[in-house]
């Protein structure tokens, strides 16, 4: 099984179908939608339908904060991620809010963990940003593989023999060998709104049987999604951080 | 996670496996036949059964069945399968036909120590330009093909930049060899290519003397001897030892990394042309240090080590070998302002780089050697036309090569010695009594292993009615 990890979409549609298409291009077999599907970006609707479509077809999703929030759950939002949320919210056709308001916070299948933020408590959207973080989040998770987003920058944690988490942090484009007689926990990194100074969209690659991961960093038409962000009327800096990925 | 017993005679994936070849606490070496893979091969076998090592031998393992089948070229051995490290772990590679060097007898003359070092060298360049630290360094793991290539082997502790890394946290075990590990090692620092450089200039020191220079400590407090120590200089065990093999081994063990060579291409040029070497204080070191000034030294360690970058986030050390070809036979010809401009604006991306300035005189085969007077006319024009360029000495080289053509030469000059870039000049479309230039760049362009810059004369835009001056040849 051949599986696309897809983390922080914020409505960016052009960064997803970039993504999506470059996963199929590589077989991609299934998609794991890894939460905030929307917030920041200018096409809610379209990604919401899109990611559902998905779903249809196999796909797994689970909830991220800002799919809470642009549903009205009162959480720390900074003020450009509020004005967002709202926009948001009024945007979306009931049937799409439905959609959102349905999806789990965590899902376990064989061997992975999906989760947006962490398997210990993912109602609290605590960040996995360091090895003792990741160790709380795959113990809970139980599984060999924990695949999360929440956190925009691309990274691996692997288990050493005490338990304890090693970093690292991934090249593009390198097929990382990721045996299963270990525990794995992979941020995949943002489809769209990348902060690493690179506007790439970022997202994952994991096949299952080869027990490999390749992050992957895909240039996308982010200019035109940062002029929508504009034409939207939302807070500018959204689409200032689109253009140059901050 | 309990292995199998692998005896002789059992098949596992295709592989018969045939007799012992060595038993080590680690594991098992057997030879192995059954799949074809051009060349002989041998099965690394791990003992994680009952040890108190297992899962660092496990790790081990698993570095190395990741790392190695990412490895190119003769100076590692050839991958051919991995065996699951949950049912039966094992490793099917080339079995490199040689001795390792451990079966020398040291000590060993300086000329054969500087062939072997260079090779050795030439293998770290290899594995380090493909991102990849060996950080075990040391006799047992080098063995050398028949033909003179230095093989690296055991890449059990090895680091390579684009995978995790599973021994970052198994600091005590995966320190390397006590008597070869680098004081950063020590602390725990395992992403420096610079660290096998030392590793290297232990060996080159033990090679030349028959001694090891921080002896075979046995305890960590041991190993953090050589964080302020200074070894006894070669010289004082090998009198009229070379100075430049005594400069060129202690620059090796400096303690900071920035004094050391700053890539091993750089290293191994320096052990192939030792007549260039800038000799520093190091060379004229001849007795063991005093007490006084080995706590100086220890003061100034200190600083050296609280200063060095955290284990994993040492900076990439680029130090590239620049080599330009100057035609020195038409030392006014008026694209050598354009060839100077070129070479300082390549040198001035680069911190560490090392400069290799070479003139080609034309020789004929089997003709009447060229004059004595030739050569020394050739290196005075090379030096002229470096000194705009205010380079330090110790990061140049000037060579006069004699070869019937110039081409070839620059092109075989420049594998030999791991040039990462050559550059030169060229005529422009319109300079047709320049066609001998055009055919070394072509030839240089189209034959060189490296990069190739090559520099065309400047055209300043002419004013109407003004011709070009014809170019000089």
């Amino acid at each position: 099984m051949v599986l696309a990890l897809l983390a922080d979409i914020h409505a960016n549609l052009e960064a997803l179908q970039t993504c999506l298409a470059h996963a199929r291009e590589r077989g991609v077999e299934r998609c794991a939608f890894l939460g905030d599907l929307v917030g920041y970006g200018a096409d809610p609707g379209a990604v919401v339908d899109l990611v559902a479509a998905e779903l249809a077809r196999g796909a797994v999703a689970v909830k991220g904060n800002h799919d809470a929030a642009a549903l009205g759950e009162k959480g720390y939002l900074n003020e450009s991620a509020k004005a967002a949320a709202a926009w948001t919210g009024r945007m979306l056709t009931s049937a799409q809010r439905g959609f959102l308001d349905a999806l789990p916070l965590i899902v376990r299948d064989d061997k992975v963990c999906y989760v947006h933020a962490t398997a210990n408590a993912p109602e609290r959207w605590d960040y996995v940003d360091s090895p003792a973080s990741a160790e709380k989040s795959v113990r809970e998770a139980a599984r060999p593989y924990t695949f999360s987003g929440h956190v925009h920058n691309q990274a691996l944690f692997a288990q050493d023999p005490r338990g304890r988490m090693i970093a690292f942090d991934p090249q593009p484009g390198v097929a990382i060998p990721v045996r299963a007689h270990r525990q794995w926990l992979a941020l995949a990194g943002s489809v769209g709104q990348p902060r690493d100074g690179n506007p790439s969209a970022a997202y994952a690659i994991v096949d299952l049987d080869q027990a490999t991961i390749t992050f992957h960093r895909v240039p996308y038409d982010n200019l035109a999604a940062a002029e929508k962000v504009r034409a939207a009327g939302l807070p500018e800096v959204l689409a200032y951080r689109l253009e140059r990925g901050v | 996670m309990a292995s199998l017993e692998l005896a002789p005679g059992a098949t596992i994936d295709g592989f018969v496996v045939g007799p012992v070849l060595h038993q080590g606490a680690m594991g098992k070496l057997f030879e192995v036949s059954g799949r074809e893979a051009g060349f002989p091969m041998i099965m690394k076998v791990p003992l994680l059964g009952g040890a108190s090592e297992a899962a660092e031998t496990l790790l081990a393992f698993e570095t190395e069945a990741m790392i190695l089948p990412r490895l190119h070229g003769r100076h590692a051995p050839r991958f051919v399968a991995a065996g699951d490290v949950t049912a039966q772990p094992y490793l099917v590679i080339e079995r490199i036909e040689g001795g390792s060097l451990d079966h020398l007898a040291f000590p060993l003359p300086s000329a054969e120590v500087q062939r072997i070092g260079a090779a050795v060298a030439d293998a770290l360049h290899e594995i380090h330009t493909q991102e990849v630290v060996h950080l075990d360094l040391k006799p047992d793991n080098v063995v050398m093909r028949p033909d003179g290539i230095a093989v690296l082997v055991d890449f059990a502790l090895a680091h390579h930049r684009a995978l995790p890394d599973l021994l970052a946290q198994e600091h005590r075990y995966a320190a390397g060899s006590a008597p070869y590990v680098s004081p950063e090692q020590v602390r725990g620092s395992r992403s420096d290519p610079r660290s096998d450089l030392f590793a290297l200039g232990v060996m080159l020191y033990e090679m030349v003397t028959g001694q090891l220079p921080y002896g075979v400590p046995r305890t960590l407090s041991g190993m953090r001897d050589r964080l302020w120590r200074d070894p006894t200089p070669p010289i004082a065990l090998v009198p009229g030892l070379a100075p430049e093999l005594q400069e060129v081994i202690l620059r090796c063990l400096e303690i900071d990394p920035d004094r050391r060579y700053q890539s091993a291409a750089q290293l191994a040029f320096d052990l192939r042309n030792p007549k260039q070497v800038k000799l520093t204080a190091r060379s004229r070191k001849s007795l063991p240090i005093g007490a006084l000034s080995q706590a100086v030294r220890w003061w100034r360690a200190r600083d050296i080590i609280a200063a060095l970058p955290d284990p994993g986030r040492a900076d990439e050390p680029s130090a590239p070998v620049v080599m330009v070809a100057v035609d020195t036979l038409h030392p006014d010809d008026p694209r050598q302002p354009d060839l100077q401009l070129a070479t300082r604006r390549i040198l001035s991306l680069s911190r560490e780089f090392r400069l290799v300035c070479v003139a080609v005189v034309p020789a004929v085969v089997g003709g009447p050697a060229p004059e004595k007077d030739a050569q020394v006319e050739h290196r005075i024009r090379l030096r002229h036309w470096l000194a705009p360029l205010a380079i330090e000495p110790e990061r140049v080289s000037m060579h006069v090569l004699e070869a019937p053509d110039a081409g070839t030469a620059i092109v075989d000059f420049g594998r030999r010695n791991n040039v990462d870039l050559i550059v030169l000049g060229a005529p422009g479309p319109d300079e047709r009594a320049l066609a001998w230039w055009r055919s070394v760049a072509s030839t240089v362009t189209a034959n060189a292993a490296c990069s190739v810059h090559v520099v065309r004369r400047f055209r300043r835009p002419s004013s109407p009615g003004s011709s070009t001056p014809p170019p000089s040849a």
